[in-house]
């Protein structure tokens, strides 16, 4: 852990099969000595509680810096999300193929509220 | 009501000395610890502009990648994700942190570089070559975007806690530690202007006691000499018998 460290931090993905599949291309897959992936497919039949699990082992994971989640799969784990208010790892929410963007969801922009209006984040 | 709280000291002119000094490091506190907050709130609101801004670009950049995926799905065929998820063993894409400074205030910045090989360099070989080079393009496009993006939100995050933290401890110097220093001091002058006052009437008293005591002993005097009593002669100068004179 300490060497990759040193070496370099990851990036990694929570997301439907589609964004982790292009991430995946982009180059920021890893699979580390004990076989685990920096990244999480979610579909149908993958449960909240294994999504919050997984998303707490990326959290607590040091050789991970930012961490990127579908924008609906967040919805899921808001509180878990809502309760990460270190800055590193970064959660970064994105949109996905099927659910448009909605800045009025994203944690960050929700604290950013009151600073700006509205139709500053359309 | 905090009114009459003030610092527990001795009332001194030491004290008042050692007040003045606080008042002024208070003083001079506050004012550098605000600038500091404006220079932290400056750059918190471009960095909150540049967020917004981003976060609009990384929606139009998602889409394109998103459509250049489903693109290469159509060339090829068949599923391909399988063969991707599966095949997973070095990053290429990493992230090194570097430190930025804003007026004491460490942000990390991350930056990305490439490390290694590609793994997916044969993937598409057969059919849809171009298209997935497209793809992997786009998402790279993407994903740099989004390093770019998560090195805001670092600092977004990093900057909204220490200007709390600075403006909080604004406003307990404006509010509390200079009120509070102030009222010692007022306590302190009040205190000695008290103490001159007793002692000046202490002085007057005592030159009274003096001044009614040298009266008496005139008075003895006087009162002795009018019934005749000669109680010293002035020495004469003339039949002067000094033995110490030497010329």
């Amino acid at each position: 852990m300490a060497i990759h460290a040193a070496r370099g931090k990851l990036v990694s993905v929570i997301g439907d099969e589609d964004t982790c599949v292009g991430f995946l291309l982009g180059g920021i897959g890893e699979t580390n000595r004990e076989r685990k992936t920096n990244f999480l497919v979610v579909e149908k039949n993958t449960s909240v509680s294994e999504i919050e699990e997984t998303f707490k082992n990326f959290v607590k994971r040091d050789d991970i810096d930012i961490i990127l989640i579908n924008q609906n799969i967040a919805e899921m784990i808001r509180h878990v999300i809502d309760n990460h208010t270190q800055p590193i790892p970064a959660v970064l929410e994105i949109p996905s193929k099927d659910h448009p963007y909605d800045p009025s969801k994203d944690s960050i922009l929700r604290r950013a509220k009151g600073m700006f209006s509205a139709d500053d984040l359309k | 009501m905090s009114g009459k709280e003030r610092l527990a000291i001795f009332p001194s002119r030491g004290a008042q000395m050692l007040m003045k000094a606080r008042l002024k490091g208070a003083q001079k506190g506050h004012s550098l610890l605000k600038k500091k907050a404006d220079a932290l709130q400056m750059r918190f609101r471009q960095i909150l502009g540049k967020i917004i801004e981003t976060k609009t670009l990384m929606g139009e950049v998602m889409k394109e990648a998103a459509f250049s995926l489903a693109e290469a799905k159509f060339t090829t065929g068949s599923g391909f994700n399988d063969n991707i998820l599966q095949n997973v063993e070095k990053a290429k894409f990493k992230i090194r942190t570097k430190k930025d400074n804003v007026a004491g205030v460490t942000l990390p910045v991350f930056e990305s570089y490439q490390d290694g090989g590609d793994t997916y360099e044969f993937t598409g070989l057969a059919r849809g070559g171009q298209q997935f080079a497209k793809l992997k393009k786009n998402y790279h496009k993407a994903v740099v975007l989004l390093v770019e993006l998560a090195s805001l939100q670092t600092s977004f995050v990093t900057l909204d806690e220490v200007i709390k933290i600075t403006n909080r401890r604004v406003n307990a110097i404006e509010h509390v530690i200079i009120p509070r220093i102030e009222r010692t001091l007022a306590y302190i002058v009040s205190e000695l202007d008290e103490l001159e006052r007793e002692e000046f009437y202490r002085l007057k008293k005592i030159q009274d006691k003096k001044r009614i005591a040298r009266k008496k002993t005139e008075d003895a005097k006087a009162a002795l000499q009018k019934s005749g009593v000669v109680l010293e002669q002035p020495t004469n100068l003339l039949d002067e018998q000094d033995k110490d004179l030497l010329f």
